[in-house]
């Protein structure tokens, strides 16, 4: 289309055009974080193959050495490969926080658009149980679950949807609110749209961009949150690998080989770095007001 | 004339305590092509959402609406939603907004036809051809287009061929050029002329341009906060206009001013407040002729079989 037309374009417009993709990555930030995230998921899907060494085996003779050709990032205490743990980690890394954050947002999703669009006393109800959720402190909520349901992988992703659903609902809800009195949905109404259908079809269409960024942006956290848990032994159960008990070895053997805790260090880094990057290389792709530069 | 396709009776729509429609009346016959004229603020909108039962939550309508026999008023919202866009159809005053910016037109018209037992691809084959018809060159191109990469004109094209695609009993137009330049409106209004021929069913124009009402309408509806004033037909009301508001109206109109003037003429004065109406005649305030008799409700004088005017000064 000419200039003239691009230039009448609404903001949500814009974030349909299949554009997006191009944008994104000819962003240098948002390319880079765009790589750094599919090599994570390229290594998590192909663990198995890619890892030199078993994760769990042990070899208690050559514990705690130092990074060499046969163990690039050193063993641990118990003699295990780090970098196969890691790479092993990765899996439970982004297993559980794309998993979570993925119910999360689903969840968000639906719960938004029914707080947006349906009656004002549901609104009302569905306010208030986002507003108790995010009232909990999330590190002593998560404690507290933990003590009940014990740890494990399935209570950690609870644990992390249940405090990240009232976000992704009050993004989603605020953005229905304001397109539920479109003339585009009086138009579908006036065709005799039924409600699902016009949560479905039309408004689902229109919220879901302003989603996905948030959603980028929200797994490191829950990367670190998991870690974090972990480290504390109450997320993944060891010997399972995970980026956090991997860190918790390293701390214990501090003294005798501090190699182990950098290792555990970098992947934390760099996903988090990575998904945050992609999720502002996003936001700038999808979002064309902060768009500086003409098309 | 035949069983009327819309016929109201004594509407009144409320907004807590604006009363935005006051006991309104108006009837339109199957090939007919009605207007509602008024200015800004006189209920039109109001009536025309009332017309399809789309008024916000927080109105509170009485009286009767039927469509084809059947009282809107009366419906439950699944009743209503049944017949809207299968019996009752909408343009909206602008097309730019009364699409979905994120689907392509193709996928909003196959999406209008839900209700249709037909595959996707005869779906999208009847959105084609109504394309066609509705004048967009290059229909199957124009289906895969998002509405902003449309122009204005071909935007109201579709939104017309989006209200015909389930042939509907009543079409509705609010304000359908009032967001055109004026070329573009000049062929809207032909396009509307031309359909009005094959459009078996009746079309309900709701506008504040009285050169739309002479351009396609067969009978016309003037409307003053809230009130219909006086009806009748065209030529009834552009010739003979009897209440001192459509006389008022129609010399207000630009076009009917044929010498340079330095001052346009208004209508001095603003519409009554409407939480609080007179309770005679709700133009006394701003009429000329206004009497002490006006401060009374004003008769409803019948001057002909298609001709009355709600004015206390008429006479037959």
């Amino acid at each position: 289309m000419s200039s003239v037309a691009d230039a009448a374009v609404p903001p949500v417009a814009r974030a349909a055009s299949a554009g997006a993709l191009w944008r994104l990555m000819s962003d240098p930030m948002g390319a880079g974080g765009a790589v750094i995230v599919v090599s994570f998921v390229l290594l998590a899907l192909f663990a198995p193959w890619v890892a030199p060494y078993d994760p769990l085996k042990l070899d208690v003779l050559n514990k705690l050495q130092g990074p060499s050709l046969a163990h690039l990032a050193g063993t641990d205490q118990l003699g295990r490969d780090t970098l196969s743990r890691l790479i092993w980690g990765s899996r439970t890394a982004l297993g559980i926080s794309l998993t979570a954050t993925g119910v999360a947002g689903a969840i968000g999703l639906v719960l938004g658009l029914i707080a947006g669009y349906g009656p004002r006393w549901l609104d009302g109800a569905l306010v208030l149980v986002f507003d108790s959720l995010s009232s909990l402190p999330m590190i002593l909520f998560a404690l507290a679950v933990i003590t009940v349901l014990g740890p494990g992988t399935t209570t950690l992703i609870l644990v992390i949807v249940l405090v990240s659903i009232p976000g992704y609902a009050r993004l989603i809800r605020a953005q229905t609110l304001t397109l539920k009195t479109a003339d585009f949905v009086q138009a579908e109404r006036s065709m005799g749209a039924s409600v699902p259908r016009i949560l479905g079809r039309h408004l689902l269409p229109n919220v879901v961009g302003p989603l996905v960024i948030v959603l980028s942006m929200d797994v490191p956290v829950v990367i670190m949150l998991e870690a974090g848990l972990s480290y504390l032994n109450l997320g993944v159960r060891p010997p399972t690998p995970s980026w956090g008990n991997i860190l918790y070895d390293g701390y214990n053997s501090l003294r005798q080989q501090p190699t182990l805790v950098i290792a555990a260090g970098v992947p934390l880094v760099l996903s988090t770095i990575g998904f945050t990057f992609l999720g502002e290389g996003l936001r700038d792709a999808l979002d064309p007001r902060l768009q500086v530069r003409p098309r | 004339m035949s069983d009327p396709v819309l016929q109201v009776r004594d509407l009144s729509v409320r907004y807590g305590p604006v009363q935005a429609v006051r006991g309104v009346s108006l009837s339109a016959a199957r090939g007919e092509v009605v207007g509602i004229v008024g200015e800004s603020g006189c209920g039109k909108s109001t009536l025309a959402s009332a017309l399809i039962g789309l008024n916000p939550p927080s109105a509170r309508a009485t009286g009767q609406i039927a469509i084809e026999g059947r009282d809107l008023v009366a419906m439950t919202e699944a009743e209503r939603r049944a017949l809207r866009g299968d019996r009752v159809a909408m343009v909206f005053q602008d097309p730019m907004t009364a699409f979905n910016p994120v689907l392509t037109l193709g996928a909003q018209l196959v999406d209008f036809q839900h209700r249709a037992p037909l595959t996707k691809a005869e779906k999208r084959a009847r959105a084609a051809a109504m394309l066609a018809r509705v004048g967009l060159p290059d229909p199957e191109l124009a289906l895969t287009r998002y509405v902003h990469e449309l122009s204005g004109g071909m935007r109201q094209r579709a939104a017309i061929a989006a209200a015909l695609m389930m042939q509907p009993a009543l079409l509705i137009a609010d304000e359908p050029t009032t967001a055109l330049d004026v070329t573009m409106e000049a062929q809207i209004l032909h396009l509307l002329r031309e359909l009005r021929r094959d459009h078996d069913g009746a079309i309900v124009i709701i506008t504040h341009h009285l050169g739309v009402v002479g351009e396609l309408c067969d009978r016309v509806y003037v409307m003053y906060a809230g009130q219909v004033v006086e009806e009748g037909t065209v030529d009834e009301i552009y010739h003979d206009p009897r209440h001192p508001y459509t006389a008022a109206l129609i010399s207000c109109d630009p076009a009917h001013i044929a010498d340079r003037a330095e001052v346009l003429p208004t209508i001095p004065g603003r519409l009554p407040d409407l939480t609080d109406p007179p309770a005679g005649c709700a133009f006394a305030a701003r009429c000329t002729l206004a009497t002490q008799r006006c401060a009374e409700p004003p008769p409803r004088v019948v001057l002909s079989a298609t001709h009355a005017a709600l004015c206390h000064e008429v006479r037959p």
